[in-house]
């Protein structure tokens, strides 16, 4: 009795694979219906470039920067000279203006985003918050050239008739304050990226918000909690790496920021201490210098700026979309 | 009768007088946040609406020095490149949307894909206008008006696939297991009921995106490059509403800055204005993904 049944089980699961195979050899031979392939394969091959989107840019910003990348190799990066006539470039004034201006906008632009996200959600009843919502996202929608012609006209002079005298005159002893005022500045260009940016983090921060669960906040008023201790002990804590997320998610909007910038940072590529300096970026250097480049070690030059600009925004990106899938995972990927 | 003791009840005046702050602090970052948008609508409609006419919409820009003169032919290009972007955003995203959604829908490589269009919208707008470049500009020989409605459909594809996920992902599971259950194939259930049933979100997804890339100008600067002149050809370059706002502020041309405000207060307007309808008619929860 025993015996058959162990050579049975002996067998079995070879006979299974056999019987799997003979199915699908004979759905194979019956034919997958038309419309089940060609929707499936149009919808795979749409997503399939999406997909191969973001290595493509990558790659071909490699190949299109490479006589730069053998010219100068390393150097490139520490490089202070940016000389098109005698071709010379270096690119750590355009990084430096970059980091500075952005640092500059997120000092700003956190604490206001998370404010925003704090009233938004923990805060405001659901119409008030609705409507404060829908003008924030405004904020967001006004087109980037805009805020630039804004900069121009009106945030620039106002920073240098009564912002930088007033900083000069009480902080003046730092060296960041120190120096003319001109109107195109690193300033300028903070305080529009600033503006920029908090509509952003307002919205990731609500997402992640929204992801705590609501008996957290329940059990916490239920202990006794006032409104601050319910959002320091219960949403908080919860959502701290999705905070963190969405900050670093702003820090890469404004790494890459082109036109606004362009319009109010003045472009000089100089490194200075002080915030009143008209400096630059690596988006805008691209943005005004592109189409006046003449020799292909210029062309090559500008294009390696704009990988290294990519390397860096692709590495925020990755980072900071980690630390948010974490905890919006279930609500918005499947 | 109950007593409190005094330091308890100090204690409990403090707490509730940092929570009174704390959220006061909240509400004031919210209305700072605000005036700024005040602000610039508001300078955008004071400065710009004098600039305003019929000869804005029709004419051609004039030379510097000779009054008048209009935005035209850069009205047409927006409408042109955008709605030629859109065609092709919808196309690869609405497609990528559905594969997420529905054929993809448990396989790893979903994740792999939402995850690179999720990647794809933090890209720096300039970057793919020099991958634009690099592909289309230099292999045609010149700028073109395709090679502005490519750069800025690469940027709205990603907008457009995860708005359409997440629409076809509020479609009841039901709704789609009765199609299946009724021996529809399940290309036609895909389409023909969950697509169908989600085809307003869809459509506001992509609508939401257009604005939002409607306002792009760094991904045009040296693919539809500008040009002074009317001009519909897909294979030369081509004006740009953003852009020609972009070239005028930075000009030194007080005739010129008169004009950069008007194109900003047309360009704006459209954009708030679809921004502003299809919000009001899908109601809240749709937001433009980040």
């Amino acid at each position: 009795m025993l015996s058959p049944n162990f050579g049975s089980y002996a067998v079995a699961p070879s006979a299974t694979a056999q019987a799997r195979t003979k199915r699908r050899w004979q759905r194979l031979k019956m034919g997958v219906p038309a419309g089940e392939l060609v929707f499936d394969g149009f919808t795979a091959a749409t997503a399939l470039i999406t997909l191969s989107l973001v290595v493509a840019i990558v790659v071909v910003l490699a190949i299109s920067a490479w006589p730069a990348l053998v010219r100068f190799r390393a150097g490139f990066l520490v490089g202070t000279e940016w000389d098109p006539v005698n071709e010379q470039f270096g690119a750590l004034p355009f990084i430096y203006g970059t980091a500075v201006s952005s640092l500059l906008a997120l000092l700003v632009a956190a604490p206001f985003g998370i404010g925003v996200a704090l009233c938004l959600s923990e805060l405001a009843p659901d119409w008030l918050s609705n409507i404060l919502g829908f003008l924030v996202e405004l904020l967001a929608a006004i087109p980037s050239v805009v805020y630039g012609l804004w900069g121009i006209f009106v945030l620039g002079p106002f920073l240098r008739d009564a912002v930088e005298p007033a900083l000069a005159r009480y902080l003046g002893f730092l060296p960041l304050f120190q120096g003319p005022r001109v109107g195109v500045s690193m300033l300028s260009a903070g305080a529009i990226l600033a503006v920029m940016v908090v509509p952003f983090i307002s919205a990731v921060c609500r997402d992640v918000f929204a992801a705590v669960p609501d008996n957290l906040r329940e059990a916490a008023f239920a202990l006794g909690a006032t409104r601050w201790e319910m959002v320091r002990l219960a949403v908080l804590p919860y959502s701290l790496s999705g905070i963190v997320g969405a900050i670093i998610l702003g820090l890469g909007r404004a790494l890459g920021e082109t036109i606004a910038v362009a319009m109010v940072i003045g472009n000089r590529s100089v490194i200075s201490a002080s915030l009143f300096m008209p400096s630059t970026t690596l988006a805008s250097a691209i943005a005004n210098e592109f189409t006046e480049a003449t020799s292909d070690i210029y062309v090559a030059a500008l294009i390696e700026l704009g990988l290294v600009l990519i390397l860096v925004s692709l590495l925020i990106n990755v980072t900071a979309r980690l630390m948010i899938y974490k905890l919006t995972a279930q609500r918005f990927t499947r | 009768m109950k007593t409190v003791e005094p330091h308890v009840d100090a204690r409990r005046m403090w707490r509730k007088f940092k929570s009174g702050a704390m959220m006061t602090a909240a509400v004031l970052a919210t209305l700072l946040t605000l005036v700024p948008l005040f602000l610039v609508l508001g300078y955008l409609v004071k400065q710009g609406v004098n600039g305003i006419n019929w000869a804005f919409f029709t004419r051609l820009p004039r030379p510097v020095g000779e009054p008048g003169g209009g935005m035209g032919n850069a009205v047409l290009g927006t409408l042109e490149v955008v709605g030629l972007a859109s065609v092709l955003a919808v196309i690869v995203g609405v497609g990528t949307g559905i594969y997420l959604s529905e054929p993809g829908r448990n396989r790893s490589v979903a994740n792999g894909v939402r995850f690179a269009a999720d990647v794809l919208m933090g890209v720096p707008s300039i970057v793919v206008g020099i991958f634009v470049y690099a592909v289309v500009v230099r292999p045609m020989g010149g700028f073109s008006a395709l090679a502005g409605a490519i750069a800025l459909a690469v940027m709205m594809t990603p907008l457009v696939a995860r708005t359409t996920e997440q629409a076809l992902s509020m479609v009841p599971a039901e709704l789609r297991e009765s199609a299946l259950a009724l021996g529809i194939p399940r290309w036609r259930t895909s389409l023909s009921v969950v697509a169908r049933t989600a085809a307003r979100g869809i459509t506001t997804g992509v609508l939401l995106a257009l604005a939002r890339i409607a306002g792009e100008t760094a991904p045009l600067l040296f693919t539809a490059f500008g040009n002074q002149y009317w001009s519909t050809s897909l294979r030369r370059p081509i004006a740009a509403l953003t852009v020609q706002v972009y070239t005028y502020a930075i000009s030194p041309f007080e005739d010129w800055h008169r004009q950069a405000w008007a194109g900003a207060l047309v360009l704006t307007a459209m954009v708030l204005v679809v921004e502003g309808v299809v919000r009001s008619i899908s109601g809240r929860g749709l937001r433009t993904p980040r």
